[in-house]
């Protein structure tokens, strides 16, 4: 049994404890925003908070995280209202979307960390993140529209 | 099993737009409904009794409820298409819902593709377009004959306000609720046509920049639903092994390992692999790695290997005793190119490019007796009812397809083998729903890649460096023979999507194109842009090449070939403008290109700069200047710009699928290199809507400029280092900076 808190609930999974935190999240929990993309930590498709850390939740076992606060694109915000969530609607950001709660989360781990980033610091922190539909420069645009808005 | 993609095309009969067949909905395929508040939004279900047609319904509260009949893989066309409908019923765009129409051709499949749901080709739009604003016309006449029977008036003293019907004379209205309410429909329904139409002049939603996608809030705070997302009460997972070259078996399976894993069920031999199914995602996981397997060796797939095969289709390229299948002949090209001055004699290559769409292959279904449901992010519902019906033994009506939202597309998802997949696993488990999720390695490997191709391009020109002749040989396998064989037969061995592209709107006096089909076997497909993506790397770069030859200015060579082009003068004038042509720059340089390729004008030109040790290119920005004709949403066509350019710079430096004797060398997203925000481009997009024009494409249509406004940036920066092979590795560009 693996016990740790998700978006401010507590759970007490009976999944293996080598089991991926991804698969936790999207199959036993049904918090399905967050995405497998590849398995390897390559693309940031899975990103999670993890005690506000951004973490790939798919190469992060279960058991790692006993007794963590779990955060997920779904607990973000309690209604879609966090500012990176209002600036990726303004800027119109997605296309098929599926990398955009990774996207975000990353996201949001910077904008804590540093209010009011650079192009290149958001470049930087943003650059395991792959977004196939190459909505790079709108998300660059979005981040900063947040930092400008919060 | 051979995979092929067979589309059931049907001859079209003339469609009739209103037909009073009740809609019924998707409950699954999206997430909460969001109130969104500058427009429509997403759906889970049908509301509403009043249905002039099975395009949408209407229910008390005024609430208009539109199918979207394509699928949704990122390029906003489940607002495009309802937008239409809402346009001309004249309805308020805040009260309108949309649900993702089913698998049902017959009211859905789009009239100008083959009549079938398959959302590909840019396409959708273009298909589409005159119908549904038919129905959106005729659908205005019927409540406008419902209200008038309520007031009791002429229809003719009626007119419409968004979800309003007015009688100015008398000063009453009813509210498009009100009409569905207590009207009744009219019988016979009234018939729409051309003149029913709203004028361009009185359009609020067609063309303008302040209408958003409708599905764009579900993507900011994890309630889309795509198809990995799919949960279903008692579903299980599942796995399959695929084997490690195509057109191999398993020869014999040892499975006590992976059966022993808790939480497997069954263990499923397939005719191309084994599946697994189990109770959890990381059950079948770990049974896979566990299956031992002895694969047959008899595939010709083993003796294909990439880079031996394409220096082989180069040297068929430029062996003009091998003679193609006529694609097009303008002229005498042979004649006049052998009469040229000055002959340009060229070969352009790309190699094998693979979709990696952010979702992973994936699909849902649940078998019961000889009916089949499935859930997936298909391309092709219509295709997927005939695949499924052959793997459960039952009829394609038997099969329902929830199409939910696609995590990307690209024309991966077209194809069928992860459907057959989930049917396949699903039937050995009725009345169970089965997820069957690829991994990316499974993705990677297992991919329906753009086809490997050489290009041998011949331009001569005269003393005065006018082209008097081109000659355009195209040298790869087949897409068409296998996913559509009755039209490649019927096109005599021409397949017209490979050769996509070649054919152009420069003015020259002989054109020749030719396709030499190879057959290596390989499952080639449908990758974003298609032929255009290669065709127009060849033909872009070789009119720089002219300009070079002929000491003119690349700019003014295409304007002076488009010159009885005036759309296309435009976008070249407007991009030359936006990137400030003429003004030099240190250590970077601009490189142009265009293409009129899905009936759209899209010129671009790319600044870049190169690493002369490394040989490593920097696109720093890109300007691109597009005339889709009727921009039905300019905010999301430039969108799509973006997404054509990013992707477009990621295949031309990056991408890159090997295979050897068979087997793919690359596995995931660490040996398939796809860009990245660093690396990618600034963008600078300027619609240009030309609405008395027809309307074009725009899907893929920001793809194929980009790869030679590369190169031609390259060879001006270089002194006319030309790179002629996709993708431009830094070992080729090293290579060819010292050649």
């Amino acid at each position: 049994m693996t016990a740790f808190t998700i978006n401010g609930q507590a759970v007490d999974l009976a999944a293996a404890p080598d089991t991926p935190l991804l698969w936790v999240i999207r199959e036993h929990l049904k918090l399905t925003g967050t995405k497998f993309g590849c398995g390897i930590a390559q693309c940031g498709a899975c990103t999670v908070h993890v005690d506000g850390e951004p973490t790939r939740s798919c190469v992060t076992m279960v058991q790692d995280v006993a007794g963590m606060e779990v955060t997920t694109i779904e607990g973000l915000s309690p209604d879609a209202s966090h500012p990176l969530q209002l600036a990726w609607i303004t800027e119109q950001v997605p296309q098929c979307g599926y990398c955009q709660s990774g996207q975000i989360m990353q996201a949001a781990a910077l904008l804590k960390s540093n209010p009011n980033p650079t192009r290149d610091q958001i470049v930087e922190h943003m650059d395991g993140n792959i977004c196939r539909c190459g909505t790079y420069v709108r998300i660059i645009s979005a981040i900063q529209r947040a930092a400008r808005e919060a | 099993m051979t995979e092929r993609l067979q589309l059931h095309i049907r001859a079209l009969s003339r469609r009739s737009f209103l037909i009073t067949a009740g809609a019924t909905g998707i409950a699954v395929a999206f997430g909460g409904l969001l109130q969104d508040a500058s427009g429509a939004s997403v759906a889970p279900t049908v509301e509403g009794n009043y249905r002039p047609n099975a395009w949408l319904t209407i229910a008390a509260d005024g609430t208009v409820t539109i199918m979207s009949p394509a699928s949704e893989m990122g390029q906003g066309i489940m607002t495009t298409l309802p937008l239409l409908i809402a346009e001309d019923m004249d309805a308020d765009w805040h009260k309108v819902r949309i649900v993702q129409a089913p698998s049902d051709a017959e009211k859905y499949g789009n009239p100008g593709f083959y009549g079938v749901q398959l959302t590909g080709g840019s396409e959708s739009t273009r298909g589409y377009y005159k119908m549904l604003r038919l129905v959106g016309a005729q659908t205005r006449k019927i409540i406008l004959a419902s209200a008038a029977d309520m007031l009791n008036v002429p229809v003719s003293e009626l007119t419409t306000e968004p979800n309003r019907v007015v009688h100015a004379r008398s000063g009453r209205s009813l509210d498009y609720g009100e009409v569905a309410a207590a009207g009744a429909l009219p019988d016979p329904l009234p018939q729409a046509t051309d003149a029913d139409l709203k004028p361009s002049d009185q359009w609020r939603y067609i063309g303008k920049l302040t209408v958003p996608r409708v599905d764009v809030p579900s993507k900011v705070d994890g309630t889309a639903i795509f198809g990995i997302d799919v949960q279903l009460p008692d579903m299980l997972y599942g796995a399959v092994l695929r084997a490690p070259v195509q057109g191999e078996q398993p020869e014999t399976i040892d499975d006590a390992e992976a059966r022993a894993v808790p939480g497997i069920t069954h263990i499923v031999p397939l005719p191309y692999g084994v599946g697994i199914i189990g109770e959890t995602v990381e059950a079948t996981k770990r049974a896979k790695d566990l299956l031992k397997i002895v694969w047959t060796t008899s595939s010709r797939i083993r003796s294909y290997t990439s880079d031996r095969l394409l220096e082989e289709y180069r040297r068929i390229g430029r062996d003009l005793a091998q003679a193609g299948v006529s694609a097009a002949a303008e002229g005498d090209a042979q004649a006049a190119i052998s009469k040229a001055a000055t002959l340009i004699d060229v070969d352009y290559m790309s190699d094998h490019v693979h979709h990696a769409t952010m979702e992973p292959m994936n699909a849902t279904a649940l078998v019961t007796g000889g009916t089949v449901e499935i859930w997936a992010p298909t391309q092709g519902p219509t295709g997927t009812q005939g695949f499924a019906a052959e793997v459960a033994g039952t009829t394609p009506d038997k099969v329902k397809v929830n199409t939910t939202l696609l995590g990307g597309g690209f024309g991966r998802k077209a194809e069928a083998d992860f459907i057959i997949d989930a049917v396949s696993l699903a039937k050995a488990v009725q009345g169970r729903p089965v997820k069957v999720i690829w991994s990316r390695e499974d993705d990677v490997q297992h991919g329906k890649y753009r086809p490997l191709e050489a290009q041998h391009v011949q331009v001569g020109l005269d003393a005065d460096g006018n082209i008097v002749g081109w000659r355009h040989r195209i040298v790869a396998d087949s897409i068409f023979a296998r996913t559509m064989p009755q039209l490649f037969e019927s096109e005599g061995g021409h397949d017209s999507v490979v050769t996509e592209g070649a054919h152009f709107n420069y003015a020259v006096p002989a054109h020749q194109i030719e396709y030499i089909r190879r057959d290596n076997g390989l499952d080639i497909g449908f990758w974003f842009g298609v032929g255009v993506g290669y065709t127009r790397f060849g033909i872009e770069c070789v009119i720089d090449e002219i300009a070079t030859a002929k000491g003119v200015d690349p700019v003014a060579l295409r304007l002076e070939l488009l010159k009885d082009q005036p759309r296309a003068r435009k976008v070249i004038e407007t991009v030359a403008q936006m990137a400030e042509w003429d003004r030099q720059r240190d250590g970077r340089a601009l490189g142009v290109a265009y293409s009129d390729a899905f009936g759209s004008h899209c010129a671009q030109i790319a600044e870049v700069s190169l690493d002369r040790e490394t040989g490593e290119i920097r696109v720093h920005t890109v300007w691109c200047a597009v005339d889709p004709g009727i921009a039905v949403q300019p905010r999301n066509i430039e969108a799509l710009m973006i997404t054509g350019i990013t992707g477009g710079a990621s295949h031309a430096l990056f991408e890159q699928i090997n295979i050897v004797d068979g087997e793919v060398q690359e596995t995931n997203f660490d040996t398939y290199r796809v860009i990245r925000m660093s690396e990618a481009p600034d963008i600078k997009v300027i619609v240009i809507p030309t609405p008395e024009n027809p309307i074009g494409g725009v899907g893929q249509v920001g793809l194929p400029p980009i790869g030679p406004a590369i190169a031609n940036a390259v060879a001006r920066l270089t002194d006319g280092v030309r790179l002629r092979h996709y993708p431009f590795l830094p070992e080729r560009v090293l290579a060819a900076l010292n050649a």
